[in-house]
């Protein structure tokens, strides 16, 4: 098992956001992280990451257990997050960006720029000037450029244009067919469903659902995730 | 090459004209003055790769380069009296080995407020680095081995092998060297995974944590490669004057490094180059007419805070980077 999460609880503050969140991914897995919003879905994977770690529970990654360590720590054993929301360093050049979080492996810039085109193009361009579009493709791009075992997506094409969703899903299926290990948070279930070998669906800060997307039938899709 | 590369170039070539010009017409004073701009811009571009690239405005930079001046200054006492260290060790005359001393001696020092000073950040860390070198500032004065608050005077300019340092122009050829080294450092860094790191932790520093670099790390890091630059001024600048002063480590002159900044350019490669420039003419052609020279100088700054944030160098090559 690659990433098990287990139980977890996290709080803000004194406010309980966290309940009870179970969740695997196995190498070269996609799966799924379901569910409405207020849910829970991005406090997982901040909790995951270490950015509002969890009081109780236990995440461990490839056997070793990261509960408690620092960010930075964390992503270095290989979790790569795309962010809500993009948040890529505006003060920074496409380039620089990328290079920023460049570690050792498989994935350097001429990669980036062969997933995603639009990118070599706009190299020498500050964050900030680029589209949505372009901001998210730089944003997995610098996830990937940490070489990671995991690549956690959250809400990755949410407000972009149905264009370059189209795009982030082509990149994200071909990343897929290439054994990346994927969490993906998405409420585009057209596309996000032929993408997961399972889904993890969260109600209220606790994971109530665990199958395939085959299993994942319209009465509870209507049920837990109001589509 | 862009405008920015071009009035880099200029302006370093600038600073290399002036003492050409000045042994040409005559006033061989000016190679001197030359000399000063040379090594307050070295100090400046230490400064400049914390505070221009990291974001970190260190109000306490003079710490690293009164160390510096103060290498410079006891190595050579204890040469010039044959008294050596405890342990055996002997003083130095050698620019080279006093200039290696100087940044270990910074490195380490900067390590350790670094360690302290960059957990925090905007005014509590500027207020820490002030009081760290106001500390060290302190316990200067208070050594009269050292010469205290007299300060310690090196009788005889330092020796570099196969050159004569004491002929001005020879020294200025130094610092001026040193001075490139410091840009091309400045220039690798920042065109590196370091510098971009360093200038994505200045904007967030959560979202560096978040792709495997620690912001606390690549701060320390630089704050001791800025500190050793500065360091290494420091000894250059103790040579120029023969004499070491308390005054190289007081807040006054930590203020002066960020001035150089602010008149130059922030976080511009040749910004330093030019707040030299303009501080040290300002300094002798105005302080030659009015004590209150500062007081115009403060007008220019005003003026550039308000006016032209990217100092002289944005003034030249326009826009300045984001951040």
């Amino acid at each position: 098992m690659l990433l098990e999460v287990a139980a977890i609880e996290t709080f803000y503050g004194p406010s309980q956001a966290l309940f009870g969140v179970d969740l695997n991914v196995r190498e070269g897995e996609a799966v799924a992280l379901m569910g409405r919003n207020g849910m829970g879905k991005t406090t997982t994977i901040r909790s995951i990451m270490g950015l509002a770690p969890a009081r109780m529970g236990s995440i461990t990654f490839a056997g070793k257990s990261i509960a408690g360590r620092p960010a930075f720590r964390i992503a270095r054993l290989g979790l790569g997050l795309v962010p809500e929301g993009r948040r890529c360093f505006r003060n920074l050049t496409v380039r620089e960006n990328l290079v920023a979080a460049a570690r050792p492996g498989r994935w350097t810039v001429a990669g980036v720029h062969d997933l995603f085109p639009r990118l070599a193009e706009r190299e020498g361009q500050y964050a900030d000037t680029l589209s949505g579009g372009e901001q998210q493709m730089l944003a997995i791009g610098r996830a990937l450029m940490t070489n990671p075992r995991l690549l956690i997506l959250d809400e990755a094409t949410e407000g972009l244009a149905p264009v370059i969703r189209r795009d982030i899903w082509s990149a994200i299926r071909t990343l897929k067919q290439e054994g990346q290990s994927i969490l993906v948070v998405d409420k585009t279930m057209a596309e996000l469903l032929p993408v997961a070998d399972r889904c993890v669906v969260l109600e209220k800060g606790r994971s109530v659902w665990h199958g395939t997307p085959t299993e994942l039938t319209t009465t509870l899709q209507d049920r837990y995730l109001g589509v | 090459m862009n405008r920015e590369t071009l009035t880099s170039a200029a302006l370093v070539l600038l600073l290399l004209g002036i003492p050409l010009a000045a042994m040409a017409t005559g006033h061989n004073f000016y190679v001197t003055l030359a000399s000063r701009m040379a090594i307050l811009a070295l100090a400046a571009v230490g400064l400049n790769i914390a505070l221009g690239l990291g974001g970190l405005v260190s109000f306490g930079h003079a710490a690293f380069f009164g160390i510096g001046g103060y290498a410079a200054g006891v190595l050579a006492w204890h040469a010039m009296m044959l008294q050596p260290f405890p342990l055996g060790l002997p003083g130095t005359k050698l620019m080279p080995v006093i200039w290696l001393v100087a940044m270990l001696a910074a490195g380490i020092v900067a390590a350790f407020i670094g360690a302290i000073s960059i957990r925090t950040s905007g005014v509590y860390f500027i207020m820490i680095t002030l009081a760290f070198a106001q500390m060290i500032y302190y316990f200067a004065i208070s050594f009269p081995s050292y010469g205290g608050e007299d300060g310690l005077s090196i009788s005889l300019r330092n020796a570099f092998p196969g050159v004569n340092t004491l002929d001005p122009f020879t020294f200025f050829l130094i610092c001026y060297l040193l001075l490139l080294a410091g840009l091309f450092l400045f220039f690798r860094l920042r065109d590196s995974r370091f510098g971009a790191a360093l200038q994505a932790a200045r904007q967030n520093e959560t979202r560096l944590a978040a792709v495997g670099v620690s912001p606390f790390g690549i701060r320390l890091a630089a704050f001791v490669i800025s500190a050793m630059v500065t360091a290494l001024a420091g000894a250059l600048y103790a040579d120029l004057n023969r004499f070491v002063a308390p005054s190289m480590l007081s807040w006054h002159m930590s203020g002066e490094l960020i001035v150089l900044i602010i008149l130059g350019g922030t976080g511009r490669l040749a910004g330093p180059v030019a707040g030299a420039i303009v501080f040290v003419l300002f300094e002798h052609w105005l302080g030659g007419i009015t004590e209150r020279w500062q007081l115009y100088l403060g007008l220019v700054l005003l003026g550039v805070v308000l006016f032209a944030r990217g100092g002289v160098v944005g003034l030249l090559a326009g826009k300045a980077r984001h951040g």
